[in-house]
């Protein structure tokens, strides 16, 4: 079931620059767990586009299967949205952006539908740049079958029931990079102040966008042993940076010393500034980044927030060529040759 | 020695050839310059799974009277590929005649007394003409074709003037291409006996119809049916189709002045990824499609699923091939139809359309978008290898110009503002079809989420046994208005009362009208019955109840058209006699007129058709 909010709110609640408060990008009451750190994504969710003064309506929000995949109905209820089948949101978000390139994508997906089942197509769809926002809800487990250990599961973590993980993990961050997104991040759920500005930055980026987000399951994963419970990963969650991400508008307040912060502008003029916390790190340099990641891994650590940016990213539709007009919008006249050109295609068929 | 055969614009020729030899252009250039002169032509590619070195057929059937399905048998053998000889020289009828290369001799044990050889030394005419071994190889199949306008009483002038099109803007080619037709035909008139038995004789019998692949119609008919999302992966026999799209809409869909297509083509990773990507994009408002084979549509059958629940537009295109499994890649058969029409887990039946030749592959084609965009479900375009992969003399394509896409029932911002209800699943008409936003529609009305599992009329997810069954019965509500809205089965009575009928479909149909005369000409009378589409419509069941026994005449060994009807309407098997043929080559007049006949005969004589008074 889905329990619907009443819509009666506070009347000082604050609005963004389109009038709307942030309870207009809110969904039906979530049924997950309580305590889930999806819920929290949820919320960083509608934080960014409360603060990115999107009009809700412009986002389509897509799924795969299982409890990641379930939280697109609990936020941006004002947004069409698409829980479909496992594994496979990533062609059909594809589809849909190729359909329609004004609309925000959003794709929200979990470890096991994008590291396991859906791998193949997480791959394809990085590939191919496609312009959105891909997050995974990473937990390490099956949340929704009780527990089972997902592609994420680091080596020697263990279950609830005891039972110690032999597998690789498959670090889709490290994945992204190498596939060719040009916006990779990671975060955690726990961390708000960091997860809003990453989610922010990766709506704003054209082109494929993706958000490793860590995010222990409070019922199957969250014991002692588990490399993905809250503790574990608080102790050893490593940023390499923090991010603003300024737009337009916004009045920069602080000034910060050269050599601390790298900017990257967007098309839209908005400007993602990044402040190090590592310092040599440098977010433009991809292969740098993957070395930094690597040897960070090896120790243990668990590198997050804006790993590499592209500044210069170009999108599926650019590669294909395809109109500015979105391809639904394309009528009659535009479409279909009409019989003049069809007797000159007969007649060259004689 | 049987009398050598003698026929005039009635005669089949089979080149057996290597493949990758360059053959299959002279081949195409010999049956287009037939149909030039006036005179039919039924041309089938008999190929192998392989880019290289294996054996190669292509069948001729010169019809002036205009039967363009398989014949069967034949009257000569243009005999190239030493490999194949045995099993070849075999297969000609006798008295028929085998043209062959003798530049290098061969035992009389090679050959048949029972027919006419007819030898010419083409290798080493090849060798003596050109230095270039590419050149000798490409050219020695021109010279082939030239020998055989001599041998056949082709008119050279119609090979020349299609060289000439074919090379167009390529000068340098067209004169060494008439030059090697000529040294061939000079060479056969000089030393052969022309012509032989064999003769095509100009006629008026073509008059504006178009030679075209089935896969080729049912692109451009994607094109006219407003089609702007293609994802595919590479199956043969279906590969042509996205092909032939893309060079369609690198013409037809390019913006002006910008340069930029109206249009995206993504070859995806797999068939999972192909009908994820078709969904979305149709989801959003696109009209998207794929092309596929058996087993594309097996991988794809989760995702059919997703879309006949959620009730999401796509158009598939299923060029069949002999199956299971890989089964035989490069042959044909009509086998998919069950995992087609049923495709997915749980209650699901899809439309299906069933195009008899390129003709209706085009008409269809853009028919099944306007089917899909109507009903919000995925709609099959059925081919198979001997419509797709093979030219076929079809009646020219037709458009009307007033034409407009039928976009289905889309809800839109002034719809909604205008206050009128909207409720994804909710069946405001009684035609069990509901109304449908696109993404991005109205700030605050109309948004939905999109599920496979159970959902209310208002969209909102529900565990409810009774939302389920609603659902359920509404789906089925839709089915029964699909039936009214696909294209009608198509019925051909005898000229004589009969109590016995037949029904076929696809590419059953030259053959079939064929086999219909032949059999009238042996006494048997029936009343014939082409079916187009799935759901069957009322008149599918009315011609059904009007005989006491149907023959079913199918491309697959378990008549799953067949099993199709005796499902959906209730029909006693007794009275549904199958007609199978499924070993991978195309169906056959000869064979459906024996089948038919023999069964007939078994069965003894029916009474005659009540007449209503």
């Amino acid at each position: 079931m889905s329990y619907f909010k009443p819509k009666l709110h506070h009347p000082k609640l604050p609005t963004n620059r389109l009038g709307f408060t942030r309870r207009d990008y809110e969904g039906p009451v979530s049924t997950l767990c309580a305590g889930c750190g999806h819920d929290s994504i949820s919320a960083a969710i509608i934080q960014a586009c409360f603060e990115l003064d999107i009009p809700p309506h412009k986002v389509a929000k897509l799924s795969g299967i299982g409890c990641s995949s379930k939280t697109p109905t609990y936020f941006l209820g004002n947004s069409h949205g698409f829980n479909s089948v496992h594994g496979r949101m990533p062609s059909v978000l594809t589809g849909a952006a190729l359909a329609n390139r004004d609309l925000i994508y959003l794709g929200v997906s979990g470890d096991g539908d994008s590291a396991s089942i859906g791998i193949g197509q997480f791959v394809h769809c990085v590939r191919r740049g496609v312009n959105m926002t891909y997050i995974v809800e990473n937990n390490g487990v099956y949340g929704l079958t009780k527990g089972q250990f997902s592609a994420t599961s680091d080596k020697g973590s263990k279950s609830k029931r005891g039972i110690i993980n032999t597998d690789t993990p498959i670090d889709l961050v490290a994945l992204a990079m190498q596939l060719g997104a040009t916006y990779v991040a990671r975060s955690f759920s726990g961390d708000k102040a960091q997860l809003v500005p990453l989610i922010k930055g990766a709506i704003l980026h054209r082109g494929a966008a993706f958000i490793d987000c860590l995010s222990p399951c409070i019922a199957f994963n969250n014991h002692a042993g588990s490399t993905k419970s809250f503790d574990h990963v608080r102790a050893h969650n490593e940023a390499v940076g923090f991010l603003d991400v300024i737009q337009e508008q916004d009045e920069i307040e602080v000034e910060y010393q050269a050599g601390e912060t790298i900017d990257v502008e967007h098309h839209d003029g908005s400007v993602l500034r990044f402040h190090k916390v590592a310092e040599t790190y440098d977010p433009r340099d991809r292969v740098a980044a993957m070395n930094y990641l690597e040897t960070r891994r090896a120790k243990g650590e668990i590198v997050t927030g804006l790993l590499y940016v592209d500044p210069n990213p170009v999108d599926l539709h650019t590669h294909l060529n395809s109109v500015g007009t979105p391809l639904n919008a394309l009528g009659d006249k535009v479409l279909v040759p009409g019989a003049a050109a069809l007797a000159r295609i007969n007649a060259s068929l004689r | 020695m049987s009398t050598p055969l003698t026929a005039v614009n009635d005669f089949v020729v089979k080149f057996a050839n290597v493949n990758g030899s360059g053959s299959a252009s002279a081949n195409r250039l010999f049956a287009r310059s037939i149909i030039r002169m006036g005179v039919p032509v039924a041309t089938r590619n008999i190929f192998p799974s392989n880019i290289q070195g294996l054996p190669t057929w292509y069948e001729v059937r010169v019809s002036e009277a205009g039967w363009l399905g398989r014949r069967g048998g034949v009257d000569m053998m243009v005999a190239m590929n030493p490999e194949t000889w045995d099993k070849d020289i075999a297969e000609i009828a006798p008295g028929g005649y085998l043209f062959y290369d003798s530049s290098k001799p061969l035992p009389p044990s090679k050959f048949r007394k029972d027919i006419t050889v007819i030898g010419m030394p083409m290798t080493e005419i090849c060798n003596r003409t050109y230095s270039d071994a590419r050149q000798r190889q490409l050219f020695k199949n021109i010279i082939g074709l030239g020998s055989l306008t001599a041998l056949l009483g082709i008119d050279p002038g119609a090979v020349e003037a299609l060289i000439g099109e074919e090379f167009q803007g390529k000068e340098q080619l067209v004169k060494p291409n008439l030059q090697a037709l000529r040294l061939g035909r000079d060479y056969a008139s000089a030393n052969l006996a022309c012509p032989t038995g064999l003769r095509v004789k100009r006629a008026d019998k073509v008059g504006n119809r178009v030679y075209v692949e089935g896969n080729s119609a049912a692109a451009l008919g994607a094109v006219y049916g407003g089609a702007t999302v293609l994802a595919w992966y590479p199956i043969t026999p279906s590969t042509s189709v996205a092909e032939a799209f893309m060079r369609y809409v690198r013409r037809y869909r390019t913006e002006p002045g910008t340069g930029m297509t109206n249009c995206a083509i993504v070859q995806a990773e797999d068939e999972l990824a192909s009908i994820g990507i078709v969904i979305g994009a149709a989801w959003n408002g696109a009209r998207a499609f794929t092309a596929t084979s058996g087993p594309g549509v097996s991988l794809m059958t989760e995702f059919i699923g997703l879309a006949h629940f959620a009730e999401i537009p796509a158009v598939i295109v299923d060029v069949q091939r002999g199956s299971p499994s890989t089964g035989m890649p490069t042959r044909t058969q009509q086998a998919d139809l069950l995992a087609a029409a049923y495709a997915s887990h749980g209650d699901t039946k899809h439309v299906l359309l069933f195009p008899e030749d390129p003709h209706e592959c085009f008409v269809m084609g853009a028919q099944s978008f306007d089917l899909a965009d109507r009903l919000q479900t995925p709609v099959f375009l059925m081919l198979d290898l001997d419509i797709g992969m093979n030219e076929w003399l079809v009646e020219p394509f037709t458009w009307d110009d007033n034409h407009r896409m039928d976009r289905g029932k889309v809800m839109t911002a002034a719809d909604l503002d205008a206050g009128r209800t909207f409720g994804r699943y909710l069946d405001v008409d009684g035609d069990g079809i509901p109304y449908r936003t696109y993404p991005g529609t109205h700030p605050s009305k109309g948004a939905y989420f999109t599920r496979g599992t159970t959902k209310d009329r208002f969209a909102r997810y529900s565990e409810e046994g009774k939302d389920y069954v609603e659902n359920m019965e509404r789906l089925l509500r839709k089915f029964e208005t699909a039936k009214r809205l696909v294209p009608a089965a198509v019925r051909r009575d005898a000229q004589q009362p009969t109590k016995a009928g037949v029904v076929y479909f696809g590419s059953t149909g030259p053959a079939m009208r064929e086999s219909l005369e032949e059999l009238k000409a042996r006494g048997i009378h029936l009343d014939a019955l082409r079916v187009r589409a799935f759901p069957f419509g009322a008149e599918v069941e009315r011609f059904v109840a009007d005989h006491e026994v149907v023959y079913v005449v199918e491309q697959n060994r378990d008549g799953q058209l067949r099993t199709m009807m005796m499902q959906e309407m209730e029909i006693d098997p007794a009275r549904l006699v199958s007609v199978v043929h499924y070993d991978g080559t195309p169906i056959t007049a000869r064979f459906i007129t024996d089948a038919i006949a023999r069964r007939a005969e078994a069965r003894g004589p029916l009474p005659l058709r009540q007449v209503a008074t």
